[in-house]
């Protein structure tokens, strides 16, 4: 039992570091330190350079292209890259779509397709969730019939949620290519070209005042039979393929040990009768709370990375769950933390705009709490989680 | 990086079990519980035969040299049993202190005697008032030409009613809750001026408020250097906190299987109730809670060895002091707060059958609420990881 990195694995770690020091952006980093919004141009900045060391996709298998990374490799990458302020690699090609070619994508679909995605040619989103289907994900209704000559599907319907589909040039997507008695069958995985007639992105504002999330119209929408994966009507298996790939990323872990530490430096800056905020004891027994959590999270990883090898388990769950709520903790805390200059709102200051309203750190601070409320949300909520613990693992 | 357990350490696991299984049900540990000395002679004579007794002192001093993986192996089968025999007392706190501090005779002794399960012996750190602060050492001793004489009040003392030797902390130097001048003894319980007053504890224990009043101890009872025991004391109760963390996730994840049992058979409106998902939520928080609480275990056993370099491959990373306070207060916070919930959540999923003290589950929720009061609470720990 060993809770050192091994030689191997301290040298990848040091690869990597090095790595960001020579390459990440300064400021693209001081944006996402300094919770600013990014836009297309920032997170395609920092993929490329990543593409071009060939690092996008550095888990992936060799044969596709990847680095053939290990669990362990790959959780490191994840953890270094987030603490240094990178921005998050956009999931929904290299860890969403990705896997799921992989396994069951015809020869052209994986040439074409991973490639693009490995060389960051092509931003992919992601086509699940509908007005009446979110956590009831089976029950969506997008329709698509094949063309009379056989060579289309024909969408219609509407998804919504949809991360930046307005970066987008491609979706996979869920549509439902027959009625079957179980809503789970008749699901088929398209990849569609977000430039194809018929399509409207229509963008809406979240609680934060942000634009991320879209609806996505489809109006007899032609996409050729070969943008299929796999067999037609077995979609909902190759999404749920994707839940066996979910790795240790879901935890966030670097994410929140940065986020702690900004935390620690806004409330060593503010002050509470005359005293650092951080040595006010209620508060400071919050971050102290906080922080433990963060270190029986960081361990959870740890035990989850010793154990495979073995069918990936439940654990994912346990991840998404825990690690959601400490990244909720966490950013209240940092709206905590300001006091009285949560309150004023200058979205030019979140840009980077203009100084704001009080200390510079103030002012995404609320919005980022209320934009956050979204993680115990996505990605299966948490009581879908929960749902899927008290399954599979309480036999519930 | 690798937190698995080896061949080795899964082989005492799966013995472990199957002893538990076998010899130690939940009637035994009753039986046990109610003899006069609280715990079982011959469980305790097996645990020697197993090699348990000596299992994390050094080969050099007649041990096994285990280390994190079979520490938390050891103590999670005692909390998944419930066991009432006084391992944590006898071998992680007053061994731990004697193969730290005792000299060659002294370990020799002292560690031989446990190691063959003849003596019993306690760690008597706590006093009344101090309030998990083990500097506060009222409790004197004063040389007298070859002797020491002690004199002051031990609190809580686990097992020291039913151990031969307490390893005793008392004052040579400097004053009430000065690190410094702190100095370990190791007293006969039989000596005179020795008084017990032992009692059960609610979860199934022993435990025992003691007075030295006057008591004379020749100057080869001192363990350690004259003064300079603190260090000793502070690093042998972190190793008992891991332990006693270890303990907490047997004892969670043993409750947490008898709650899942009784919703799964337990009939209201025509149905089990663990199809309710206020319930099934309810349990997987539990789940959770236990796993968590594993990871910290695994972390407090990693940076607190009962005995620092003792040989094996399976031994903890060489920590920092402030490192492994850090740690191990970190783990105690949350085991306190998960076993809180967890034993609180399992007597009301049990309904009016969680309030009967002849179900096993109360049993475990009175012992998981009890370890967050031993060697440091939630609050105590978490002052002590802001102060890390």
């Amino acid at each position: 039992m060993d809770l050192n990195y091994s030689a191997q694995e301290t040298a990848f770690r040091d690869e990597v570091r090095a790595f960001l020091r020579d390459n990440l952006p300064a400021e693209v980093s001081r944006k996402v330190i300094e919770h600013r919004h990014l836009k297309r141009e920032d997170y395609m900045r920092w993929q490329d350079i990543l593409a071009a060391r060939g690092w996008l996709g550095g888990h992936w298998p060799k044969e596709f292209g990847g680095q053939g990374w290990n669990h362990v490799q790959a959780h490191i990458f994840d953890e270094e890259t987030a603490l240094a302020g990178a921005p998050r690699v956009v999931p929904f090609g290299v860890n969403m779509v990705a896997p799921v070619i992989m396994a069951f994508g015809s020869q052209q679909q994986k040439d074409t397709w991973l490639t693009g995605i490995r060389t960051n040619k092509h931003w992919w989103c992601q086509g699940y969730s509908e007005p009446g289907a979110g956590s009831d994900l089976a029950s969506l209704k997008t329709r698509a019939e094949l063309s009379a000559d056989g060579t289309h599907y024909v969408i219609n319907g509407q998804k919504t949620w949809t991360t930046m589909a307005h970066y987008a040039d491609m979706m996979f997507c869920l549509v439902r290519t027959t009625n079957e008695k179980r809503k789970q069958e008749g699901i088929s995985f398209l990849l569609i070209d977000m430039k194809t007639p018929g399509i409207t992105v229509r963008p809406f504002l979240t609680l934060d005042e942000e634009h991320s999330l879209n609806d996505v119209f489809f109006d007899n929408v032609r996409v050729p039979v070969g943008n299929r994966v796999g067999e037609e009507g077995k979609g909902w298996t190759y999404a749920k393929y994707l839940l066996g790939f979910e790795r240790t990323v879901v935890a966030a872990l670097g994410f929140s040990k940065r986020e702690l530490g900004t935390l620690k430096r806004i409330a060593a800056s503010e002050m509470r009768g005359g005293r650092p905020l951080a040595e006010d004891a209620r508060f400071s027994a919050k971050i102290a709370l906080a922080e433990i959590e963060l270190m029986a999270l960081d361990m959870t990883v740890m035990r989850v990375l010793s154990s495979r090898g073995k069918a990936p388990g439940p654990e994912a769950s346990i991840l998404k769950i825990k690690g959601t709520e400490l990244q909720q903790t966490i950013t209240e805390l940092m709206m905590e933390a300001v006091g009285p200059y949560a309150v004023p709102f200058v979205p030019e200051a979140i840009d980077g705009n203009d100084d704001g309203a009080g200390p510079a750190h103030a002012a995404p601070l609320a919005a980022t709490y209320f934009n956050w409320r979204k993680v115990t949300i996505f990605g299966g909520s948490n009581e879908i989680q929960r749902n899927i613990i008290s399954k599979a693992v309480l036999g519930l | 990086m690798d937190l698995s357990f080896n061949d080795d350490q899964k082989q005492l696991q799966d013995a472990l079990a199957k002893y538990i299984e076998r010899d130690y049900g939940f009637e035994r540990r009753r039986a046990y519980q109610g003899t006069a000395e609280g715990f079982s002679r011959e469980v305790w004579a097996q645990f020697a035969e197993m090699g348990l007794l000596s299992l994390p002192f050094a080969e050099s001093d007649g041990g096994l040299g285990g280390g994190a993986a079979e520490m938390l192996v050891v103590m999670t089968a005692i909390g998944n049993a419930l066991m009432v025999e006084p391992y944590l007392a006898t071998v992680v706190l007053a061994g731990g202190a004697i193969a730290r501090a005792g000299s060659g005779a002294q370990k020799a002794e002292l560690l031989g005697g446990i190691a063959e399960g003849k003596l019993i012996a306690a760690a008597a750190f706590e006093e009344p008032g101090a309030r998990f602060n083990l500097a506060h050492v009222a409790t004197t001793a004063k040389k007298a030409g070859a002797e020491y004489v002690l004199s002051g009040s031990k609190a809580v003392v686990l097992h020291g009613g039913q151990a031969d030797r307490l390893v005793v902390s008392a004052r040579t130097s400097g004053n009430v809750a000065d690190e410094k001048g702190i100095s370990l003894f190791v007293v006969d319980r039989k000596a005179r001026g020795v008084s017990v007053r032992d009692y059960r504890t609610i979860d199934g224990l022993r435990a025992a408020d003691i007075s030295l009043d006057g008591v004379h101890v020749p100057a080869g009872a001192l363990l350690g250097a004259e003064g300079a025991a603190f260090e000793v004391i502070d690093a042998v109760a972190d190793a008992g906190v891991a332990a006693l963390c270890a303990e907490a996730v047997g004892v969670m994840e043993s409750l947490n299987r008898q709650t899942l049992e009784y919703i799964k058979g337990r009939q209201q409106f025509g149905v089990p109730i663990g199809s309710f998902q206020v319930l099934q939520h309810r349990a997987v928080d539990m789940f959770i809670h236990a796993e968590q609480s594993k990871s910290m275990a695994y972390l407090a056993a990693i940076k607190a060895p009962v005995v620092e370099n003792s040989a094996g491959p399976s031994v903890g990373e060489a920590a920092s002091v402030k490192e492994r306070r850090r740690s191990v207060s970190a783990a105690k916070v949350h085991i306190g707060n998960s076993g809180r919930v967890v034993a609180q959540d399992a007597i009301q999923m049990h309904g009016g059958m969680g309030m009967t003290n002849e179900l096993a589950a109360a049993h475990y929720a009175k012992r998981l609420t009890m370890i967050d009061f031993v060697l440091g609470d939630s609050a105590h720990h978490l002052s002590r990881f802001e102060a890390a």
